[in-house]
């Protein structure tokens, strides 16, 4: 469950989302990243830190650059999200089982 | 070099105050009365989806369109204690036939109603194909439509706070 709220904490803000959509189109340095947001370029390298935390994204040295990229296998964010994705459905089809055997009831 | 990545299984238990075949009914032919609208694959709207009665059966999305779009398969059918479903979406949420992750569910009475015990295993196989599909990833329907089940979710979570 901490993995599931890490990543979904992550994700949450929506400066930290916007930074994490740059890398859907593949590897790039903290500088690209940063152009054209509206914060700071430590500011956004503070939001990969929280999301590399989350598994979300990795990062590599290439010369005195840091690139980084989503986490290709993308496995940690998959069963993160399952885990909340069970546990939403679940609560949505017991809710159902109750409201169902009310009725019955009446 | 590579780590295989072994996933525990998704684990849930939840109680319900309904007999045990009441909540082995809700949970396998009403499945459309509680699954999330969100959760869909086909592009147009998700009428409800449908588990065939029937150890191998189809469970599958039928949307508002007339259209069906699989999900899985049913593996084991034992009412009202167990049912075994195939789970065979992709991480980027579209169905593959080869992808094998199972989905068991067992009801069991409690005192006055049934505990449901969920486990959601194999998930190591999802890991390969995501692997598989690394060049794929971040395009169309990838990475956005995960990112929306993301933001959606965590919508869902902070509401519930």
């Amino acid at each position: 469950m901490a993995n599931a709220n890490r990543v979904f904490a992550a994700l949450t803000d929506p400066t930290r989302r916007a930074v994490f959509e740059r890398l859907r189109h593949g590897p790039r340095a903290v500088g690209e990243i940063a152009r054209g947001l509206p914060v700071t370029r430590p500011a956004v390298s503070q939001h990969l830190k929280v999301l590399k935390e989350a598994g979300l994204v990795d990062d590599r040295s290439e010369g005195t650059r840091r690139i980084y990229q989503i986490d290709p296998r993308g496995l940690g964010a998959m069963r993160a999200w399952l885990d909340q994705f069970w546990d939403s459905a679940l609560s949505a089809f017991a809710a159902e089982v109750e409201r169902a055997s009310k009725e019955e009831k009446k | 070099m590579s780590t295989q990545i072994r996933p525990a299984p998704v684990r849930k238990s939840i109680f319900v105050n309904a007999p045990q075949d009441h909540a082995f009914d809700v949970f396998t032919t009403g499945i459309g009365r509680w699954w999330p609208k969100t959760h869909k694959i086909g592009p147009a709207d998700l009428d409800r989806p449908i588990i065939e009665p029937r150890s191998g059966g189809r469970w599958y999305e039928l949307d508002v369109d007339g259209t069906e779009c699989e999900i899985g398969k049913i593996a084991v059918w034992e009412p009202p204690a167990r049912v075994v479903l195939i789970w065979q979406l992709t991480p980027e949420f579209t169905y593959d036939p080869e992808l094998i992750t199972e989905v068991e569910v067992l009801f069991t009475p409690e005192g006055d109603g049934t505990r449901v015990d969920l486990e959601h295993r194999d998930l190591e196989r999802m890991g390969e194909k995501a692997e598989a599909m690394r060049e794929t990833i971040s395009g169309p329907g990838g990475w956005p439509a995960l990112l929306q089940l993301y933001a959606d979710e965590a919508k869902i979570q902070t509401k519930g706070k």
